[in-house]
């Protein structure tokens, strides 16, 4: 029970105004419902953390389930667990999150290549539904890279030149 | 087994990854023979939320036959063919006990604010998702539900999540019999709200997009009015105009931080990614909106806050209701209205594409292409 530095006995009129209709939640919110089920435990037992796992702060424990895919690694790993140190109502909290997942990216191409893999960057950006369905669009973005590239390349030359 | 892989913003792959195993006493491994990319895919594919991690495998919208379960499962068994809602959840916590299906507070270690959403992100509790050939289903004697045999796959796999969470809108919006209800974005998930208003009884639906394919299939299957706001001006003074100048009763924002249609939003919320995504759909539904009306959101928004008329919240006296969707506990109501043929979900399914074909698909769906509305994605496991 929350410590309560107050009895509300104490005061003039507690409650009287207090108006069970006055429940702007209700049906998303069903608080009949609360008696719960006395036979089954509460919580099931926790499963068994194998992997790194980042909690946020404004818990006091682990619930009893929890995702194990893709543990931190690497830098992002190293700014995540950074992250981590903050509250989910710090503004840094959320944006190192979003750092970390930016260097990620690079991380996922540099895993890629010590696989001996190229990823074929214009497939997993689905290519190919373009080409059928967007024709005109996907040779006027390649022809606008390209003359950025060409363009690019002119003014290095003339520089080094 | 084949599973999604997601490399980095819009690029996404097949891949081989290991098939999961129970880590749980109440787990149960799935065999996905449905699965859908939605608009929430979408924030993901973007990369707008925070903590997708390169290597992550999406999707919260499958249905499947269960192969193997944990040690404390009594409700399934093996070859159950299940429908799985969206959210992770116990059951049991003070949440789950109040209906609260999806705000489960024993799903998620990472974010307190979030519940556990497979394959959505390490903020969502860092579950694989079913855009694969398993998945790992915690909880299973809460979530999963055995499909009717009367039903059709393609019908029970948008119970997952598009009809519960279209039909949830339209519920917070506390429509009454007659009110006008404008509903932002055409997606399955705002197409799906407009025709469930009609279920609580609305006088009046106006949907509001800018994809022309999606306003005329929304005229025709909710039915409604249909407005493209490029061509309205100033979308809030054209609403009052059609509204007796006192704004639509209800307003439901199905969009969330991807919307389009305001330059400045789009620049801080979705290009820098200093807002959580643009809310430029909220803003026009909160300035839209009758005085003392309703603002129904499930657009779905990044944790790190966005720029809205809070003011006007204040002085217009409106009520915001929002939600992740609690599927389990719409489930029964749903499934009734389904069988009844009140509702006809899988109208909305416009591709169905082998698994193989997830990076087409995504971009497919991601740039409104060739008319998508709805993809389905079915694994080699399951086209036989
Ligand atoms: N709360 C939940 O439980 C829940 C569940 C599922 C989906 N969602 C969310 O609902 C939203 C819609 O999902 P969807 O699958 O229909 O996505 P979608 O991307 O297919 O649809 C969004 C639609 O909004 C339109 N749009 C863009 N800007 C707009 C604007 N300013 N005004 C009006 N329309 C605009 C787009 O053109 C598009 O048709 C997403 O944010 C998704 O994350 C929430
Ligand atoms: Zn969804
Ligand atoms: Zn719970």
């Amino acid at each position: 029970m929350t410590h309560r530095p107050v009895d509300p006995s104490t005061i003039p009129g507690w409650g009287i105004d207090a108006d069970p209709r006055n429940d702007p939640t209700y049906p998303m919110r069903d608080v009949s419902k609360e008696t719960g089920d006395p036979g089954r435990p509460m919580r099931l037992p926790r499963q068994e953390p194998r992997v790194e796992l980042l909690v946020s702060i404004e818990r006091t424990d682990l619930p009893a389930v929890f995702g194990t895919t893709v543990p931190p690694s690497g830098l992002s790993g190293t700014i995540r667990r950074s992250a981590f140190r903050y509250s989910e109502s710090h503004w840094a909290h959320w944006l190192m999150l979003m750092a970390a997942d930016r260097v990620n990216v690079v991380e996922g191409v540099v895993q890629d290549l010590g696989r001996g893999r190229i990823p074929n960057v214009p497939a997993e950006m689905g290519v190919r539904a373009e080409w059928a369905h967007n024709r005109t669009g996907l040779v006027q973005k390649v022809a606008i890279v390209g003359a950025l590239m060409g363009l690019g390349w002119l003014l290095l030359r003339r520089r080094a030149r | 087994m084949l599973a999604m892989n997601y490399r980095g913003p819009y690029r996404v792959r097949l891949d081989r990854k290991p098939i999961p195993v129970c880590e749980h006493v109440e787990d149960a491994i799935v065999r996905v023979t449905r699965t859908c990319i939605c608009g929430s895919d979408l924030h993901l594919y973007h990369g707008m939320v925070p903590d997708t991690r390169v290597g992550s495998t999406f999707g919260h919208e499958f249905i499947g036959v269960v192969e193997e379960i944990g040690p404390s499962v009594k409700h399934l068994a093996v070859g159950d063919h299940v429908l799985v809602p969206f959210n992770i959840a116990c059951g049991r916590c003070p949440f789950c006990r109040q209906g609260l299906f999806g705000n489960c507070h024993e799903a998620n270690p990472l974010a307190t604010a979030v519940g556990g959403i497979y394959g959505y992100s390490h903020t969502a509790g860092g579950y694989d998702g079913g855009q694969a050939e398993y998945v790992r289903v915690p909880y299973a004697d809460v979530g999963p539900c055995k499909i009717p045999d009367t039903m059709d796959p393609d019908d029970a796999v948008l119970l997952t999540d598009v009809v519960p969470t279209g039909y949830q809108a339209a519920e917070m919006a506390g429509i009454r019999s007659g009110d006008t209800v404008v509903v932002f974005g055409a997606g399955p998930v705002g197409i799906m709200a407009a025709r469930c208003a009609w279920l609580f009884g609305a006088g009046r639906v106006i949907v509001i997009d800018h994809v022309e394919y999606r306003l005329d299939f929304a005229r025709r299957y909710c039915p409604a009015e249909v407005y493209d706001f490029r061509s309205l001006g100033d979308p809030v003074v054209f609403l009052k105009k059609i509204t007796d100048s006192l704004g639509p009763d209800v307003c439901i924002d199905a969009v969330g931080g991807d919307a389009a249609g305001n330059a400045l939003h789009t620049l801080f919320g979705t290009k820098m990614k200093l807002e959580g995504g643009s809310a430029i759909a909220l803003h026009w539904a909160i300035n839209a909106v009758k005085k003392g009306g309703i603002v129904s959101i499930v657009g779905v928004y990044g944790p790190t806050g966005n720029l809205i008329p809070i003011g006007n919240v204040l002085n217009k006296g409106i009520t915001i209701r929002a939600n992740q969707a609690s599927v389990k506990r719409l489930l029964p109501k749903l499934i009734e209205h389904v069988e009844a043929g009140r509702i006809t979900p899988r109208d909305l399914i416009t591709h169905k594409v082998p698994l193989e074909e997830i990076s087409d698909a995504y971009h497919l769906f991601s740039a409104k292409l060739d008319g998508c509305i709805k993809p389905v994605l079915v694994p080699p496991t399951a086209r036989g």
